[in-house]
């Protein structure tokens, strides 16, 4: 496996992208170059430079210490976005794919009808009922993710339930809590990982627009997709400013894609 | 007889998911809690202008009366109206439709035009260097921001080159050229991610396909290269793609709604934001149920266009 795994072109990119978006996490929970909200209207526009690696905004803060304090944000949303749509597409999923009939065609409608919607589009129904914010957003992009895990889980269950090692544990007798956790969850891991792995990137790019539109991060914690809105406003003088967050953003996204995908030829699994 | 069955049903399917999305739609506003008017006009508004809204908004009749209410508002085209813009929201919809979708349709021509011939060109060229570069671009444009796309192409074609415009939308009324200048930029923002899932599709199925027995026996009773290709493995590769346009349709719409805001076009995108940044509570609910008709009705359009061209699928 950790040969295939070396072989890999996808996994090994994608592993090295998240190892330096994880390094830059992990420094920025134990500290910043500057207070990524410090204003200092001295030192506005300042090109990169050894004092300040990816130079300064319009309100004189440093960019590299709020591109370290995106990345937390980046993970708050990603996490619990995809934590909320894979608890509830798994739910969901399990009882449409275990139970079938009435619940599974009731459930499945459900699923198409919120796949008529953009994903931006139902965040943004979301947001506006209950305001903007990390926590709403990363609330609106978790219901958002559910119809993917839902219909990964259902197709797993009526796959694996018909399998006889499955009969002979009912057979013998085990409830369908130990069913499920003990001989089923086991055999659609990596699948599920894989899901979540793409869906963590879309989860991203999300957020980022969101933010960006202004309904999504407010200010003045930093979001990725707000620098770039900031920096569009000094497009001609400061192009530079506009580059930083957007190439975060793609270099993110490109790792937990190239992962996931890396993942899904190495473990052989199928997505929808 | 099996025709007239296939779409019976599936017309039947697609009125149900629009039933549940009106539902879904309505039922989503009824959970705020407290008075939409109030919330709309803030907690500080005059009780007297609160009370005129409610009724304006129809807020004293029973759920389910309004929801009858607002049912026959979508077929008749009477939506209410906007709380920001004291207009009819059918008017406002009429007004922005046309910048979207043309926006909309050059983004997907722009996208097949393109798809098509790059992944022929992929899957013919499989493991040379090129391709490869080719391919691992895709990945790339897979990941960029359709935004941050539009940023960079304004920042070299509108203020580096100055060959486009970088907003300032020129009406259709005005001049057609003009206006097509003006979408040229955004819908290449929003084709290039687009492009890159396509042809990420349809070079694996080509290549599947190239793998079959029927090529190979094709080979072997002498047709050429570029024959099989194009005769037999484009046509089956290009058959599940059709199921491709509604999913790209989705992500059309989705980011011409970003897009369009970076262009400050004045689209259905544009209105939804200020629809939602304004908690224009009728303007909001109008738009999403029209966009999610759109989508249901594409997907509706490729499930005959699949079936009219597989008959396997139909007679199923």
């Amino acid at each position: 496996m950790i040969k295939k795994a070396g072989r890999n072109t996808n996994f090994k990119v994608g592993a090295i992208l998240l190892c330096l978006f994880l390094i830059l996490l992990i420094l920025s929970l134990i500290c910043t170059p500057y207070d990524p909200n410090k204003m200092n209207t001295q030192a506005k526009f300042q090109p990169p430079s050894f004092q300040h690696l990816l130079g300064t905004d319009n309100f004189g803060r440093d960019i590299f210490s709020r591109v370290m304090k995106g990345a937390q944000t980046v993970c708050f949303v990603g996490f619990t976005s995809v934590a909320i749509g894979l608890a509830a597409g798994f739910i969901l999923g399990a009882v449409s794919g275990y139970l079938g009939g009435p619940a599974d065609e009731v459930i499945m409608r459900l699923m198409d009808a919120q796949m008529a919607f953009p994903g931006i589009i139902l965040a943004l129904v979301l947001i506006t009922l209950i305001g903007p914010g990390s926590v709403s957003t990363a609330l609106a992009l978790g219901v958002t993710a559910v119809p993917r895990f839902c219909r990964i889980t259902r197709a797993c269950f009526m796959q694996i339930k018909e399998l006889d090692y499955i009969k002979a544990a009912k057979s013998r007798g085990a409830s369908v809590p130990r069913l499920i956790a003990c001989h089923i969850l086991p055999n659609m891991l990596s699948p599920l990982i894989v899901t979540a792995t793409l869906a963590f990137s879309t989860a991203i790019l999300a957020e980022a627009g969101l933010s960006y539109l202004g309904l999504g991060i407010q200010p003045p914690q930093p979001s990725w997709g707000k620098m770039l809105f900031e920096a569009q406003a000094y497009l001609l003088t400061n192009p530079w400013y506009a580059f930083i967050p957007g190439c975060m953003i793609t270099l993110t996204v490109l790792g937990f894609n190239l992962l996931g995908d890396g993942l899904r030829d190495l473990t052989d699994t199928k997505t929808l | 007889m099996r025709t007239a069955a296939y779409l019976i049903k599936k017309l039947l399917s697609a009125s149900v998911t629009l039933a549940i999305i009106s539902l879904l739609i309505f039922g989503v506003f009824q959970l705020l809690p407290g008075n939409p008017a109030t919330i709309i006009l803030g907690v500080d508004a005059d009780p007297l202008q609160v009370q005129a809204l409610s009724e304006e908004l129809g807020l004293d009749a029973p759920p389910l009366q309004r929801y009858a209410r607002w049912v026959a508002g979508l077929f008749s085209g009477d939506l209410g109206r906007s709380v920001r813009y004291q207009v009819p929201v059918i008017e406002l919809i009429r007004q922005s439709l046309p910048v979207t979708a043309s926006l909309a349709a050059l983004s997907l021509l722009v996208t097949v035009a393109l798809s098509v011939p790059v992944s022929i060109y992929l899957a013919k060229n499989n493991n040379k260097k090129l391709p490869t570069f080719i391919s691992a671009l895709m990945q790339v444009g897979i990941a960029v921001p359709s935004f941050w796309l539009a940023i960079l192409l304004v920042m070299v074609f509108a203020v580096v080159l100055r060959w486009l415009p970088s907003g300032d939308f020129v009406p259709f009324s005005q001049s057609v050229s003009g206006a097509l200048r003006s979408l040229i930029l955004p819908a290449a923002a929003i084709s290039i991610g687009t492009t890159a899932v396509v042809i990420r599709y349809l070079k694996n199925t080509m290549l599947d396909q190239l793998s079959m027995d029927y090529v190979r026996t094709a080979r072997s009773k002498g047709l050429g290269k570029n024959k099989v290709l194009y005769r037999h493995v484009l046509k089956n590769a290009l058959l599940p793609a059709i199921t491709m346009l509604g999913m790209i349709a989705v992500d059309v719409l989705g980011g011409s709604i970003i897009v369009e805001n970076v262009f400050n076009l004045p689209g259905i995108g544009r209105l939804i934001i200020s629809g939602v940044g304004n908690r224009d509570f009728p303007l909001v609910q109008g738009l999403v149920f029209y966009l999610a008709l759109t989508v249901v009705v594409v997907n509706f359009v490729v499930d005959l266009l699949y079936a009219a061209v597989d008959p396997r699928i139909r007679l199923k």
